[in-house]
């Protein structure tokens, strides 16, 4: 008897749909122009846009010369893309004997394929480890030469993007141990140990990487016993590996203080020695740990690289510089930094989008 | 016979000497000490003979001599008569000028564009992307010499120079701007801007107090702005509005009148700031993304409306995680500055870079610069360590 059907009862009162939320106009609505404020930031950074925009166009590639026998010929409204061409391999390999600059290409496309085979995280590990080995190996053979029939180089002649990928590359293998053990010894035990360490990290930290630059090429052959030469790569690399090791060393350190307490104790607890302790159970968890602050490390580095040539060596930054002191091309120097810029701005994006992915993949297992 | 062990009736109380774990770590450090020191006292030797062989003096003697190098630009009186001491002080005090400028211009670039990356406006969004994106992945130095190369190359000589805005040129001199000419009035202004701060900070004490006490809220901000802005325009209107502007002017082949930035200043300047601009962006956003949504729709729920829900609630959380990574920045724009070596700005590293050339003493002129730096690497970890403090959380 009391059945009463509530639906009926109750009138439902009748509303409009919900607003739209695709389409163009309502993307348009909802990104650009809700409410007063937004619609005046969109109308200011149109107006930024069309007074920036047209005019970088036509000088980058409508009113651009492509093709262009000299510097003469080239000047216009717009860009010389002509004097890259002209450039190109100048600019690339500098003063590597022209005929055997396939040798300098051959080591950029191994480095470029080992990052790349670096990147894929099924590879880690030993076999990694012995490709690089190769890789250098290989890299070594290349650019002095003087056996397989090629022309030996001397390392003078060693310039441009090969040089810049040496300088950042080949000295992270002798950087990393220090860096480690700096670490290591920042939390040791022993005072004296820990003195020395941070005296040396924040030594290195607290001043310019031009510097040690400075010190390297000016001071280090006044450090070494008389007689004894030293290249001046060979200067600039130890510049770099004293320099990266101080920031690898705060990196690792801070994988060290993640790992938990727990952790050593047990190793303890089990017998293992100090360095037992340190190489099985400790480096690996905070090494592991730190994977992505190191590539976001190498980003820094790599731009640093830059650097080298205050103390004179022939980086692709300064081959870019030194092809705009040619007479017949002058006053090109917008078109070869933007050109210079295109490169490193391609390997460090590349290497920040990878970092980005990592941190991802890795905190996937601490995000609820 | 085991029992004997295990009752400690063979082991001795203390282990013998080799296998104390106490004696032992003092015998490590000492090792350690006298390695260290050893391939010290090899450096130190090896220098010594062979300064001695190349004939070059030692010792801080010669900044007390005549430098006799010009120095382009100079905050401080300087002539090439002057000692190698002065030129150190120009130096140092052009490294000091261009890193406190560039510090105060970055962050507010960083964090206009750090807001802007926030920003729900599409448009504006992307634009600070690329930005952030394109110059956080070029290296300083390209950037530097791109700017110098415009600055330099590109902009036309002060006959045809660019107006980018009103009695603004650039040329390839530099940048020339108008400049008020000297007033006693101005001493005044300054005066008084110091009256309205430090009455604005009262009244904000007073208006505090009195919300605690009463609820009552009075519009403190507003009060002391007018204050530190308004006390010193009166002081202005007061002397008749004395303002007459140092109009930059062609004279002849160059500018007169005004002040002028040189090329080098300007590239530095403007690398520098736009290059830490966009890690000071990234930071501002990370900082910000930090303060968990919720936070604001408490502030909301409580009745705070926006501007106070930012100002009361997510930007004393943001500031925590912003700060330590901030100083690092304005640390490495500091120690960046030195790049002006390779562009020609006189600052602390090219004064010493030519002081080196012309002495030889190398190893004086890069321990003062490294000493420099560090104090001032020491001075600006301990300001902003001090800020911290001051918004770090209060735990129990």
């Amino acid at each position: 008897m009391t059945d009463v059907d509530i639906t009926q009862e109750l009138p439902i009162p009748v509303e409009r749909p919900p607003r739209r939320t695709h389409g163009v106009v309502d993307w348009l609505r909802a990104n650009l122009f809700g409410g007063v404020f937004n619609t005046i930031l969109t109308l200011i950074a149109l107006y930024f846009l069309a007074i920036a925009m047209p005019p970088l166009v036509r000088w980058a590639f409508v009113d651009a010369v492509w093709s262009a026998p000299n510097g003469q010929a080239c000047r216009g409204a717009g860009a010389c893309w002509a004097f890259i061409g002209e450039k190109l391999r100048f600019i690339l390999f500098g003063t590597f004997p022209y005929e055997q600059q396939w040798r300098p290409l051959a080591v950029v496309v191994i480095f470029v394929a080992m990052i790349l085979a670096s990147c894929d995280r099924r590879l880690w590990g030993r076999r990694l480890m012995l490709l690089w080995l190769a890789g250098f190996i290989a890299a070594g053979v290349l650019m002095w030469g003087g056996i397989l029939g090629m022309r030996y180089v001397e390392t003078r002649l060693w310039s441009g993007l090969p040089l810049t990928l040496i300088v950042a590359v080949v000295g992270l293998p002798f950087a990393f141990p220090v860096a480690i053990l700096l670490a290591l010894g920042r939390r040791s035990r022993l005072p004296a140990v820990r003195v020395v360490s941070v005296a040396y990290i924040e030594l290195v930290r607290g001043v310019p990487l031009v510097t040690i630059l400075f010190m390297a090429s000016v001071m280090l052959p006044l450090f070494l016993p008389t007689g004894v030469t030293i290249d001046k790569l060979l200067r600039a690399g130890i510049a770099f590996v004293l320099f990266a090791a101080a920031y690898l060393a705060e990196i690792v350190r801070g994988g060290l203080q993640a790992i938990p307490r727990g952790q050593i104790e047990a190793a303890d607890a089990l017998g293992l020695g100090y360095w037992q302790r340190t190489r099985r159970i400790v480096l690996p968890q905070a090494l592991a740990m730190v994977i992505p602050p190191l590539v976001n490390n190498s980003i820094s580095g790599f731009k640093s690289t830059s650097l080298v040539l205050i103390i004179g060596l022939f980086d692709l930054l300064n081959t870019a510089n030194t092809a705009l002191t040619d007479p017949n091309w002058q006053g090109f120097a917008t078109e070869v930094y933007v050109f210079v810029a295109a490169i490193y701005w391609t390997f460090c994006f590349f290497m920040s989008r990878y970092s980005q992915m990592l941190e991802r993949e890795f905190n996937k297992g601490r995000r609820r | 016979m085991a029992s004997e062990t295990i009752d400690g009736g063979v082991r001795s109380s203390r282990p013998p000497p080799w296998r104390d774990p106490r004696v032992r770590d003092i015998v490590l450090q000492v090792l350690f000490v006298a390695v260290i020191a050893a391939f010290f006292a090899f450096l130190a030797h090896n220098t010594i003979v062979n300064l001695r062989r190349q004939n070059i003096a030692s010792g801080f003697g010669f900044l007390d001599r005549e430098a006799a190098f010009g120095i382009g630009e100079s905050l401080i009186a300087y002539t090439p008569a002057d000692t190698y001491a002065r030129a150190f002080l120009v130096g140092l005090t052009n490294t000091l000028y261009v890193a406190a400028l560039g510090i105060v211009l970055a962050t507010i670039v960083g964090t206009l564009m750090g807001l802007a990356r926030l920003s729900r406006n599409w448009l504006v969004a992307r634009l600070a992307q690329i930005y952030v994106e394109t110059f956080r992945n070029i290296p300083l130095l390209l950037q530097l010499f791109f700017w110098w190369a415009l600055l330099r190359g590109a902009a036309p000589g002060p006959r045809e120079a660019w107006q980018v805005l009103p009695d603004v040129f650039v040329s390839n001199r530099g940048i020339v701007f108008p400049v008020p000419r000297e007033h006693p009035a101005f001493q005044w202004m300054g005066l008084a801007f110091v009256v309205g701060a430090a009455a604005a900070y009262f009244v904000h004490r007073w208006a505090r107090a009195r919300q605690a006490q009463t609820g009552r809220q009075f519009p403190a901000g507003w009060v002391g702005l007018g204050l530190i802005l308004g006390l010193p325009l009166l002081v202005f209107l007061g002397f008749g509005a004395p303002l007459s502007l140092d109009v930059p002017a062609l004279r002849g082949f160059n500018f007169a009148g005004g002040a002028a930035l040189s090329p080098e200043f300007g590239a530095l300047l403007l690398g520098l700031v736009i290059y830490t601009g966009s890690f000071i962006a990234e930071i501002v956003r990370a900082g910000i993304l930090a303060v968990s949504w919720g936070q604001s729709e408490a502030a909301m729920a409580l009745g705070l409306h926006p501007g106070q829900a930012m100002r009361l609630i997510v930007l004393p959380q943001a500031l925590r995680v912003i700060v330590p990574p901030m100083t690092s920045e304005y640390l490495s724009l500091t120690k960046n500055s030195s790049l002006a070596v390779a562009i020609g700005y006189p600052d602390l590293v090219s004064i010493a870079n030519t002081t080196m050339n012309q002495t030889g003493q190398a190893v004086e002129g890069i321990a003062m610069i490294m000493a420099v730096y560090l104090a001032i690497s020491l001075l600006i970890s301990l300001l902003m360590n001090l800020y911290n403090r001051a918004v770090a959380l209060v735990e129990r």
